[in-house]
């Protein structure tokens, strides 16, 4: 196994106290890449202590069910630290799929980032 | 462009991957490429492109194991009016009944069983081998959302 560095995968934008996270890739199917994004939200709430936090997909073109694995995660940690996550700017296509699934009943999605803010 | 010749041709590959899914980028940009050249509608391509991804990273993970000397092999058509692919893992296969309802309240925080259940909405028809290590399905074009 090469050791490759660990490239940013995502982006943090800090809103108060509300870490407004935007994704890098337009694709999040590679499995590396999935195992990277989901350390580094990992990392958000372990290591940063954040139990507030926005997952903003506007640049998000194409997501597979390894993704959705992580963003589950994720909230399950959120909900376990008290806090809570929002997803916003999801375009129609990739909110299917979260509809398909039913983790729309399970995880809040909301159309802006705004409205997102909103729900903190 | 292309041109009026290449949109009503078919087109076929067969492919033998290892199971490591870094290799499902190059037949991901295989069958983008050969959708593009029919002019496949953006719809119809996202929700190929989407079964596609869950199938072969199924077969690679779950089928496989991710044993890089076992192999997957893909057989795809394409043509102006469909998408068929032939996905076949070289592990011991699976009875896609047992696998449990991902939609369920207590099974909606587990991570299996989700791909399968995105083959089955993006793909008009989906149909398991007996054994289970093989997958055909099939997406028509340009048909009216249900």
């Amino acid at each position: 196994m090469s050791a490759q560095p660990r490239r940013r995968r995502i982006e943090v934008e800090e809103k108060g106290d509300i870490a407004v996270v935007g994704f890098i890739d337009k694709k999040i199917l590679d499995e590396q890449n999935i195992q990277v994004i989901g350390e580094q939200l990992s990392e958000l709430v372990d290591a940063e202590k954040r139990t507030k936090v926005i997952l903003n997909f506007s640049n998000v073109e194409y997501l597979s069910s390894a993704a959705l694995g992580k963003i589950i995660a994720l909230n399950s940690k959120l909900k376990k630290a008290n806090g809570k996550l929002v997803l916003c700017n999801i375009r129609a296509d990739i909110k299917e799929v979260f509809t398909i699934t039913k983790l729309d009943k399970l995880i809040i999605i909301v159309n802006s980032e705004d409205d997102a803010i909103a729900k903190f | 462009m292309a041109n009026e010749s290449e949109i009503g041709r078919e087109h076929d590959f067969h492919i033998v991957i290892p199971s490591d899914p870094m290799e499902v980028r190059a037949v991901q940009d295989r069958i983008e490429n050969l959708l593009a050249l029919h002019e496949v509608p953006s719809r119809d391509s996202f929700c190929v492109k989407l079964g596609m991804e869950e199938v072969l990273v199924n077969a690679i993970k779950h089928g496989n194991q991710m044993d890089r000397s076992k192999t997957v092999t893909v057989s795809v058509r394409i043509t102006a009016m469909e998408f068929e692919a032939k996905v076949t893992d070289q592990g011991p296969g699976f009875d896609p009944d047992d696998i449990p309802d991902p939609t369920d309240i207590e099974n909606l925080e587990r991570p299996c069983g989700r791909g399968l259940m995105l083959i089955r909405h993006y793909m008009h028809e989906v149909a398991h081998n007996e054994t289970g290590n093989s997958v055909l399905m099939r997406r028509k074009f340009n048909q009216p959302e249900e």
